[in-house]
């Protein structure tokens, strides 16, 4: 593999993308710290209110409740998403026109609009106008995403996982194209058997693709906010209220600068140390495989 | 690469025990197995159209057609929703908008990605891995954490309701994605190919502009592909930061619902609207697309 | 600048943060860091060791001023313990 070379004036190359970065990054969040510990009620009109808000926000039953129906879906899309993009990546054609028509129908989804996709589906489940509702009303279920809520989380549900594990199956599909064909080859002769194929020859090389795709599904489940948001409304009640939406409407809908900005910090220190987690995770793996190489 | 052929070894010695059938026999199940992989994604397929073409439908159909009767194809064909959208300023500008800030955000990340990623695929210097994690993090970090300063930042350097504005504000997400994907790219050019050019005498920016960038040009295709999708994609910080001029088109569409009702049918063909870029884009990468979705590290 | 509603004691927090990221680049040019190995389960540099201790030292201040009554100068104490802890044994 490369050998990196030593040299700190690479710093120089890094230097315009840190400007920007920090410039959205940086001096938002400090802003954002700045505002957790005051209440601010006008330009000139703010108190120190040290960590007041901070303890409010950690017990709040409404956010409370708002976390572990976030955490349950996260691990719910997770559970099927995943499984499912495999099976998807298996089966798709390998070379040929079909290869790339079942490509460009399979990514359709991951580049429609969020808010677009939860009007799509919007559309698609109501009763009276929508062939989902409509049909199942036909087939004699009484399903109502905006008075069940059972029915909104189900909908949820299958709206994410019909977003997004596209995602998943390419990823899985670009790990399975690269593995050698001497590879099936020698398992042909071998006379190994499909299962085998998978556990020995096909899994191993998705390790590293999987745990990108497992990152990013659970860092964008766990922001989820355009498509339920457009869908149910966070309802029935606040059924399928997810964090980013209790944080959106407490900030732009409520004005309350301060608990919306100590909420922010909250949720912003758990994504930061999931994603340290699965970071350290992904280097750790990469470094046991070839011990010179990786970031 | 070594491990794997550990692992094929392996393998073989728990099939042996399975595999005790004749090459007909083998060739026959093939043949059906095939069939029936076939079969599981067209279904899988078909599922996934019908959503969308649930929107095409309505699209399609005027108001009243759509709240009348349950029907599955349109029957009076009607694009006057269609004509409508586009005899517009106020509904068309949103889609001129969103492609503004769009390209705006890709021209503006790639050309500062481009030597940021180099850096980080040749090169240690400190504080890498730290800086590197950092910009992931803005990966991860939720818009809507962001969503109250940004309004303040914007408004206070005088950005506030223009497309760089929102151009600028994706870089948040789209930089640290476009290193990611481009770092794994460059890291596959082996280095040897750097060594010689600076031998050859040519010059740092000489050599990245006429030999390294015509290499990773794939690459560079696929990190385009992801940039145009993130940025086209997302709302909450795009309507944020606007207010008329440079409203996005998601935006725009909610205004079909009024005080009367919803106007479904203009609603469903701004919706196929917002779709159609993305096919354009899909079907000029579709030969990297499956290459870039390993992020270059498989 | 004056949106961003600056405090004193944020103004501090952020300093100290800027001030340890120079400490720890002026430390790594003088004397750089060596991987090793100590009661984490992982191998770690310098400057993971102080991300992984700043990291639980706002898991610590959330804990102690969401969960219990004690002072918030307890929580500092126990962190910065927690952190020169973890930078000579971790």
């Amino acid at each position: 593999m490369n050998n990196k070379v030593p040299n700190n004036r690479a710093w120089l190359l890094v230097l315009p993308m840190l400007v920007l970065v920090a410039f959205s990054a940086i001096i938002p969040l400090m802003t954002v710290v700045n505002y957790s510990v005051q209440d601010v009620l006008g330009p000139n009109a703010r108190f120190f209110t040290g960590t007041e808000w901070f303890e409010s926000m950690l017990n709040d039953s409404a956010l409370q409740a708002a976390f572990l129906r976030q955490i349950s879906f996260s691990l719910i899309i997770l559970a099927i998403q995943i499984p499912l993009g495999i099976g998807i990546a298996l089966i798709m054609p390998k070379r040929g026109w079909q290869a790339s028509a079942v490509l460009i129908l399979i990514t359709l989804p991951l580049l429609i609009p969020w808010n677009v996709v939860g009007s799509i589906w919007q559309i698609f489940t109501r009763g009276d106008i929508g062939l989902m509702g409509w049909g199942l009303r036909e087939l004699g279920v009484d399903y109502n995403i905006t008075r069940n809520a059972g029915d909104a989380w189900v909908t949820i549900v299958l709206m994410d996982v019909w977003h997004w594990t596209p995602l998943v199956a390419m990823l899985c599909y670009s790990g399975l194209r690269s593995i050698p064909e001497a590879y099936y080859q020698a398992a042909r002769i071998d006379r190994a058997s499909k299962w085998a194929v998978f556990r020995y020859i096909q899994l191993p090389k998705l390790t590293n693709v999987l745990v990108i795709a497992v990152l990013l599904r659970f860092m964008h489940s766990f922001m989820i906010y355009a498509e339920p948001f457009v869908l149910t409304g966070g309802g029935p009640g606040s059924a399928t209220t997810f964090l980013s939406q209790s944080l959106t409407t407490m900030a732009v809908g409520q004005q309350d600068l301060g608990p919306s900005a100590a909420f922010s910090l909250i949720y912003f220190l758990v994504i930061l140390l999931v994603s340290w987690v699965f970071y350290t995770t992904i280097m750790h793996m990469q470094k046991d495989k070839h011990p010179h190489g990786g970031a | 690469m070594s491990y794997q052929l550990e692992n094929t070894q392996r393998g073989e010695k728990y099939t042996t025990i399975f595999s005790k059938v004749t090459p007909a026999q083998r060739r026959n199940r093939n043949a059906r197995s095939r069939w029936r992989a076939n079969c599981l994604l067209g279904l899988y397929l078909i599922l996934m159209i019908l959503p969308i073409y649930w929107l095409i439908n309505m699209s399609l159909q005027t108001n009243s057609e759509i709240l009348g009767s349950m029907t599955l194809w349109p029957q009076n064909l009607t694009f006057d929703n269609y004509i409508g959208i586009f005899t517009n300023s106020s509904w068309y500008m949103g889609y001129v908008n969103s492609m503004l800030y769009v390209a705006m955000n890709m021209l503006i990340t790639i050309c500062v990605a481009l030597p940021a990623a180099y850096a980080f695929s040749r090169f240690t210097f400190i504080g890498d891995k730290h800086l590197f994690f950092w910009l992931l993090t803005n990966l991860m970090a939720p818009p809507a954490v962001f969503l109250l300063p940004y309004f303040q930042l914007y408004y206070s350097v005088g950005l506030f309701d223009t497309h760089i504005a929102v151009a600028l504000a994706h870089c948040l997400f789209n930089i640290p994605l476009a290193i990611w994907i481009l770092e794994g790219f460059m890291s596959s050019v082996p280095k040897e190919i750097d060594e010689t050019a600076y031998i050859d005498g040519y010059s740092f920016p000489r050599f990245f502009v006429k030999i390294f960038i015509p290499m990773i040009r794939s690459g560079i295709g696929v990190t385009l592909f992801f940039l145009f999708m993130f940025s086209w994609v997302e709302l909450l910080l795009a309507r944020t930061l606007t207010a008329t001029n440079a409203q996005p088109i998601g935006m725009i569409m909610t205004r079909t619902s009024t005080a009367s009702g919803i106007d479904w049918g203009t609603l469903a063909a701004a919706g196929v609207l917002t779709i159609i870029p993305g096919i354009l884009v899909v079907y000029f990468v579709r030969n990297h697309i499956a290459k870039g979705f390993a992020l270059g590290r498989t | 600048m004056s949106w961003m509603v600056w405090t004193m004691p944020t103004a501090i927090f952020f300093s100290s943060i800027a001030a340890m990221l120079a400490g720890m680049t002026i430390w790594e040019i003088l004397s750089p860091t060596i991987e090793r190995k100590g009661f984490l389960p992982i191998s770690t540099t310098r400057g993971d060791r102080l991300f992984i201790g700043l990291l639980s030292a706002a898991f610590i201040h959330l804990g102690v001023i969401g969960f219990t009554s004690l002072s918030i100068w307890i929580a500092l104490a126990v962190s910065a313990i927690w952190l020169l802890v973890l930078m000579r044994w971790g």
